[in-house]
């Protein structure tokens, strides 16, 4: 099911459990898909080393999968793991909503 | 449409439309909404605005051939099957068959962090794929105003939905969007201002406790359409909606008459009866007997093999059949050979809107070419009085226009002078008639008049309407010098006018006897007389006989007296000839002597 652009550290601690398993939902190659990507890579690099995994999901080869996670807005966030699921819009430009919204913040 | 003229052909010939298949709206909008463009419905909390559009799509997928997509924003798909399952529409089974394709498109409020620019391509990219997978021709989206609780960027969301509607027509979709009423908009988020093409507006008022749903075309780009406010109702076949004026004054009229199951009514009307496919207004004080000259009707005309629909809305069925079977009249077998039907409702079980669609329905099942309604004020008292005068003037020109004989019974107040309501009422009907009742004399009786009887011929007399156990009559009303006696009066009168009658018969006879005796007596005298007279002149004739024998006697003695005495007198022959020369001879005979 998935299409896997799978950018994955490195694992020096290797916890399944706290594994954080993120969805990034974009449309082609737009300015807005591209700097969400390095703004989501860059949060997780800072704040969840070697223990994400975010897999890239482009709805215009698979439309079919805007559905199962409610994709509306271009670009989208899904944090999967852990949860409860997590959705953040937008191209993440602002890092401290990102936080928030990935539930980062209290750590 | 109210007026169709050649422009709005013309029109109509440059929009094209795309038929929602839902009762009434198609009327309204000349054909449906236009084709490949976005319509908007909005309206308040549950006047039926996600009913409409799903109507609009199951309508379109099963009788259109026209798969639709319905994007739900605030039910789930399952949600959606159970609703509309209670209006007959196989959601589920249109889904799996792959006429309709639902999204649940789930937003919670907070639920979303946003961070950034976005748009809401994700949602094109779902549309998109729902239409594709299906070549569906007609979207729902319901509604997209949960959108804008769900994301914060109003100026994003704005211009995205800007591009979504340029999008939908791109697609060539016919797409109805749904919206809650705002309060000084028509919608809450100015959705408006981006489907400028179809607005329509549902409403839910209330008044007298009576709830009525409206449905009004605010806007129609490039196509005439009817502005008026048309109730509606969500009945068992999903949304209906009543024009009131759509209907132009052209039916087909007849001069077929038909008769009224009362030999002598049909004679006051002319001799035929009333007009085929004509509405006639019975009204009448409480017990005039106005349901018994509905029976009658009723009877005559199942008896010819018509069918009959008979609204109640007092009585039971049963009732009805049992109360007419104690003047004769018995339904039960008409009712069994399917010729006759009745329908009883209650009037406050829903309201007027709920009723005249339940008629329709039935006419329109049953396809009766009598109908009755009984009595129509008691419905009527179930809305507003323009309403109710409203549902009458529908219900007749539905009727007429299926050419279906109609008679209302109207109870009214008592007093002389008729209702208003009843007089803007009349205005609507052909023919009325009037019961009345009329006290005096100790006694309470029914009187008939036909106050009026379009285009026919009828009588202006008042006639009595009698009931019994044999059925009903109507009879002369004696009109005397003091007015108008009925009943008892009326027989007592008729009885002395038959008394005086005989009484101068009698007279007669016993002075034409006495003339008789008198004349009898007469000819008695008469004869009496003649017989003297005759009497007088045998006398006579003895008289003279005596006479002539005596002269001839004489002679006879005076010759053998001569004889004796030798005279030589000469015998004269004659003396031998009889009487009737005796005296002759005698006096000649004396002068001889003398």
């Amino acid at each position: 099911m998935k299409s896997k652009t799978v950018k994955r550290a490195p694992g020096s601690r290797r916890q399944p459990a706290k594994l954080w398993q993120l969805r990034l939902y974009v449309m082609d190659q737009t300015p807005k898909s591209l700097t969400a990507f390095s703004n989501l890579k860059k949060v997780c690099e800072s704040h969840l080393k070697g223990r994400y995994r975010i897999t890239v999901i482009d709805l215009m080869k698979q439309p079919q999968l805007a559905k199962g996670d409610q994709i509306l807005a271009i670009p989208t966030v899904v944090r999967r793991l852990p949860s409860p699921v997590r959705t953040i819009i937008g191209n993440l430009s602002d890092i401290d909503r990102v936080l928030v919204g990935l539930d980062l913040r209290i750590n | 449409m109210k007026i169709k003229g050649p422009r709005s052909r013309s029109t109509a010939a440059l929009l094209p439309k795309c038929p929602t298949g839902i009762q009434g709206l198609d009327e309204i909008t000349g054909g449906g909404l236009p084709r490949g463009r976005p319509t908007l419905v909005c309206g308040g909390a549950g006047c039926g605005k996600t009913l409409l559009a799903t109507e609009f799509l199951v309508r379109g997928a099963t009788q259109f051939n026209e798969p639709g997509v319905l994007m739900a924003f605030e039910e789930t798909e399952a949600e959606l099957k159970a609703n509309v399952s209670s209006l007959g529409f196989d959601l589920g089974g249109l889904v799996r068959r792959k006429r309709i394709v639902v999204d649940h498109v789930h937003i919670e409020p907070g639920e979303v962090q946003e961070s950034g620019e976005y748009d809401l391509e994700g949602l094109f990219v779902r549309l998109n794929h729902a239409i594709d997978s299906i070549g569906a021709k007609r979207v729902v989206l319901d509604t997209l105003e949960a959108l804008f609780a769900g994301l914060r960027n109003e100026s994003i969301l704005r211009a995205e939905l800007r591009r979504l509607f340029r999008w939908l027509k791109v697609k060539g979709v016919t797409a109805v969007i749904t919206a809650e009423r705002g309060r000084e908009q028509l919608t809450r988020h100015g959705l408006e201002e981006y489907v400028s093409d179809c607005v329509i507006l549902l409403d839910h008022r209330i008044n007298d406790q009576i709830a009525t749903r409206h449905l009004r075309v605010v806007k129609y780009r490039g196509a005439l359409h009817g502005t008026n406010e048309f109730p509606f109702l969500i009945g068992a076949e999903g949304l209906s909606v009543l024009p009131i004026t759509s209907l132009a004054l052209n039916h087909e009229v007849s001069s077929k008459r038909i008769a009224t199951g009362i030999p002598r009514l049909d004679a006051m009307l002319g001799g035929k009866g009333f007009f085929r496919g004509s509405s006639i207004l019975l009204t009448g004080t409480p017990g005039t007997g106005k349901t018994i000259v509905a029976a009658n009707l009723a009877q005559a005309a199942a008896r010819r093999g018509e069918r009959v629909l008979f609204f109640s809305f007092e009585e039971s069925p049963n009732q009805i059949i049992r109360n007419m079977h104690s003047i004769g009249l018995r339904l039960e077998p008409l009712v069994e050979d399917g010729l006759l039907r009745f329908h009883s409702a209650r009037p406050s079980l829903y309201g007027l809107e709920m009723h005249l669609s339940t008629m329709f329905k039935d006419i329109a099942e049953f396809q009766p070419a009598v109908v009755i309604l009984d009595p129509i004020t008691s419905l009527m008292d179930a809305g507003t009085a323009s309403e109710g005068s409203g549902m009458v003037t529908r219900l007749i020109d539905y009727l007429k226009a299926r050419q279906v004989t109609t008679l209302f019974t109207s109870l009214t107040e008592g007093g002389g002078a008729p209702q208003q309501t009843e007089a803007a009422m009349s205005s609507l009907m052909d023919s009325w008639l009037l019961l009345q009742d009329f006290e005096g004399n100790g006694e309470r009786n029914r009187v008939l008049y036909v106050l009026k009887a379009r285009g026919m011929s009828h009588s202006n007399q008042m006639r009595e309407f009698l009931i019994s156990d044999r059925g009903v009559d109507l009879v002369d009303a004696y009109i005397g010098p003091s007015g108008v006696l009925t009943g008892s009066a009326r027989a007592a009168q008729t009885a002395r006018e038959k008394a005086e009658a005989l009484a101068s018969q009698q007279e007669a006879a016993r002075r034409k006897r006495e003339l008789q005796r008198t004349r009898a007596a007469l000819e008695r005298q008469i004869s009496g007389l003649r017989s003297e007279h005759e009497a007088g002149a045998e006398e006579l004739r003895r008289i003279d006989e005596q006479v002539g024998t005596q002269t001839r006697l004489l002679t006879t003695e005076r010759t053998e007296l001569g004889r004796l005495r030798q005279a030589d007198v000469s015998v004269p022959v004659g003396g031998e000839n009889g009487s009737g020369n005796g005296r002759g001879n005698g006096s000649r005979n004396g002068r001889d002597h003398g």
